[in-house]
């Protein structure tokens, strides 16, 4: 799907369910027998055929769907806003007036759906006539445009006018009803198709007002500066060294170096090997801050243990299932964000979580039109709680203490004794097949990943 | 993006003039403060020794250029892609091909591998981002299975996962970056703001996990939240486009490689540079960079066949690496830190430990 909303392609792609509708619509307001009654309109001196009032519209729009004066003019606009309607007399005013101004069904050859390359070539073509009969007297934006296309495709320029020239002169044989029918519809297909500000200029103008509302809220900032700051690297880097095996290599052994995967083994995420216990190093880990914690799967598994002591276990499964919604499939949101509302938040639930009152009632109002990110706020509430209330208390608790006491600092590994005889390397499974006989059994597609923010293990 | 017109009484001047001037007030503000620049505090902490790292792994394969490779969770297994349209997986342990896809297109710039490591995503000259589901049965031809993800009006430069096999971040050369959703191909939010090419992207190892750094070719790298779509923060000091961002493992800074042959630390908070890693004997571009698991380390790659490892904190060269017989395309450290990654236009990829 390109993303690309500016360009023609992206606006049909993104709509054309609606343009099917729009136009299947359209064709019954055409209907001989029981569409819109067409007649002549006066417009100036000439007459127009086949022309119909904006109150005849939306009288038709009422009749046909049952719907309301108000609902009618909504969508009688927005057939006037895709070209599909156009307005005789204000062909720059793209809208619909319930009363008797003059409006046209614009030609299928025009239609949204029908892709006519717009370029760039038939635009100048378009401007060049209109430059030529009203004898310079575009308007502002037109006239901007016109320049920047002169300048870009200057070298057919001669090829535009000449065109542009043979169009007009064509037109002029025609019946001047006919001419005048025709210009309007060319006319309304640009300004649907080029609205009135260039896109260079849409482009200019966002971005530098995204830029000023970026910078804005750091002018009003007391400004802090790097000096403290740079002391976070220091701290941060030497928390971590031990835990670096390049810098300061890894017990028992690099993997890579030695050929030997005991290492791996020791430290294993995943519970195909039965590890007994941890390292000290991983559980030292799980004190440096909560998200370590989580990203471990046994580190999450042994802070549910000592949540389910404490009677909050219910936290830390709504986070976790906050997450799956976060990071799940779209289509299955609806489904899953129910699940969470039955579970943690209705009254009475069985697992209730806590949350203030404020962020409930938010979040409640957020569930009546589900999307991924309505629980972010109670799972954020639930998140700073945990880190801020259980998290220490874990660190501090007899479980975790225990476990960091039990916990084995592995030997290294000796190097061998014939340093030109290379260990055998052996394979592992892959985690595909891991996930496949999960998948027989029923389980969760991605157990393994449930390993919280992306973290470097 | 919201398309914004003019208000009233507003301008496309008046308005480049109230961003210029924001610019000006923050300099200014930033001048005062008499900053200890980040090698200076690091004076006081211990050099590093004498650093011995050997290519442990060569993994030959590839028929042309690898340009990309990736890290499974597993720590031993990744997938690379190459110019000839080979997208592997690899046991880097013990250097066996597990799988191999060919795309329909030429210059695979970007793959990913999914965090349960059942998939890969892969694009490049096709505009897309396709996953393949990965099959362990030698008879299934894995194209068969593939899944269209991200359509984009340019080439696909880089591509991630988000925490999960179901969302994949994208960055592409039509100056965009967007998050889609894997089942359905359906765009979830898209990323506008750079003003050239968009060559790498990086998700921060955040708390709430919402933003990630993008970097192109108008020398900008900008910083997104996921959910709105709005970019919070941009740097421009590059002299040149930047082709890699990677974050600092406690998600506050990031580093960026670039044409300009310099390597920047981007601190978020104080929202500018602070460190600059260069040498006058580096005159090629760094395609690539990424940090050792204490982000003490930098490894940054080079147009001109080597990497380079950095001292982050100090600012200084600690090594130089020589083995691949042209550009280094990409490094990647594995994911428990014991070891990286290169891939180069030599046609291989090596493991440094």
């Amino acid at each position: 799907m390109t993303i690309n909303t500016l360009s023609q392609d992206g606006v049909q792609r993104q709509q054309m369910p609606c343009l099917t509708k729009m136009e299947r619509m359209i064709i019954s307001m055409q209907d001989p027998d029981m569409g819109i009654k067409l007649r002549n309109q006066r417009l100036l001196i000439t007459v127009i055929p086949h022309a119909m009032t904006g109150l005849d519209i939306v009288e038709w729009l009422i009749k046909k769907c049952s719907i309301s004066d108000e609902e009618a003019l909504h969508v009688g606009q927005l057939f006037v806003k895709y070209g599909y309607i156009y307005p005789l007399k204000e062909p720059r005013n793209l809208i619909l007036k319930a009363d008797d101004s003059s409006y046209r069904f614009q030609t299928p050859y025009y239609w949204m759906s029908t892709r006519w390359p717009a370029s760039e070539l038939d635009y100048a073509i378009y401007l060049a006539k209109k430059n030529i009969r009203k004898q310079g007297e575009l308007i502002e934006y037109e006239k901007e445009c016109y320049n920047a296309l002169h300048k870009r495709i200057n070298h057919t320029w001669d090829f535009v006018v000449m065109q542009a020239r043979e169009q007009l002169r064509a037109s002029k044989q025609r019946r001047k009803g006919d001419r005048i029918v025709l210009e309007c519809q060319e006319q309304a297909y640009w300004l649907v198709n080029r609205p009135p500000v260039s896109p260079e200029h849409y482009k200019l103008t966002t971005l530098t007002k995204n830029t000023i509302a970026m910078l804005t809220p750091w002018c009003s900032l007391k400004y802090i500066g790097v000096s403290n700051l740079n002391g976070s690297y220091v701290k941060y880097c030497e928390q971590y060294q031990p835990h670096d095996p390049i810098m300061q290599g890894c017990l028992p052994s690099n993997p890579w170096i030695t050929d030997d995967i005991m290492f791996w083994n020791m430290n294993s995420e995943t519970y195909m090997f039965i590890v007994a216990l941890p390292t000290k190093l991983r559980v030292e880990r799980w004190s440096f801050s909560f998200m370590e914690l989580l990203n471990d799967q046994m580190g999450r598994k042994e802070f549910l243990t000592y949540l389910e002591k404490e009677f909050s276990a219910e936290n830390l499964c709504f986070w976790q299932a906050c997450e799956d919604v976060r990071h799940g499939e779209t289509a299955k949101i609806p489904e899953k964000v129910d699940e969470v509302y039955k579970q943690f938040l209705a009254p009475g639930a069985s697992r209730w979580v806590n949350i203030d009152s404020k962020t409930m009632e938010k979040t409640l109002e957020g569930l009546k039109r589900p999307h991924r990110f309505v629980l972010d706020d109670a799972q954020m509430h639930i998140y700073f709680l945990m880190k801020k209330d259980s998290y220490p208390r874990y660190l501090k608790s007899e479980l975790y203490k225990n476990l960091l006491a039990r916990a084995i600092v592995p030997q290294e590994t000796k190097k061998s004794v014939f340093p030109f005889m290379r260990r055998q390397r052996h394979s592992s499974p892959s985690p595909a097949l891991a996930t496949q006989t999960a998948e027989d059994d029923g389980k969760a597609k991605y157990s393994n990943s449930n390993s919280g923010t992306a973290s470097r293990l | 993006m919201a398309c914004q017109g003019l208000a009233k009484g507003e301008t496309t001047n008046t308005l480049k003039a109230e961003s210029e001037s924001l610019k000006a007030k923050l300099e200014e503000e930033r001048a005062k403060l008499h900053d200890v620049e980040l090698h200076q505090v690091a004076e006081k902490i211990d050099a590093l020794g004498q650093f011995v790292m050997k290519t442990r792994r060569t993994l030959k394969g590839h028929g042309n250029k690898v340009l990309c490779m990736d890290w499974c969770r597993d720590k031993r297994r990744i997938v690379s892609s190459s110019q000839d349209g080979k997208v592997i997986v690899w046991d880097a342990y013990t250097t066996n091909k597990e799988h191999a896809v060919t795309m329909p297109c030429t210059w695979v710039m970007a793959c990913a591998y999914a965090p349960s490591g059942c998939a890969v995503a892969c694009g490049g000259l096709d505009n897309k981002c396709s996953v393949y589901p990965l099959s362990l049965d030698k008879n299934e031809n894995l194209a068969a299975k593939k899944k269209s993800v991200a359509m984009h009006t340019n080439y696909l430069s880089s591509c991630s996962f988000t925490n999960s096999d179901m969302q994949i971040l994208t960055s592409s050369g039509d100056g965009t970056c967007a998050l889609w959703d894997v089942e359905s191909g359906q765009l979830l939010q898209s990323f506008h703001g750079h003003s050239a090419d968009v060559l790498s992207l990086d998700l921060a190892p955040s708390e709430t996990g919402n933003t990630f750094v993008s970097g192109g070719c108008d020398k900008k790298a900008n910083v997104w939240d996921m959910r709105s779509g709005q970019n919070v923060q941009s740097f421009e000091t590059h002299e040149s486009d930047i082709n890699n961002v990677k974050y600092y493992p406690s998600g506050d800074a990031f580093a960026t490689g670039s044409d300009d042959a310099t390597c920047r630390l981007y601190d978020l908070r104080a929202d500018r540079e602070v460190a600059i890693y260069s040498k006058d004997s580096i005159i090629f571009g760094a395609s690539s960079v990424d940090f050792s698991l204490s982000g003490r380390l930098l490894f940054a790659g080079y147009n001109d066949y080597t990497i380079n490892v950095w001292d982050v904190l100090k600012g200084t060269r600690v090594a130089i690496l020589f083995g691949h017989e042209n550009r280094v395309s990409t490094v990647r450290v594995s994911p428990d830190g014991t070891a990286f990654c290169s891939g180069s236009w030599d046609n291989t990829l090596r493991i440094w430990a």
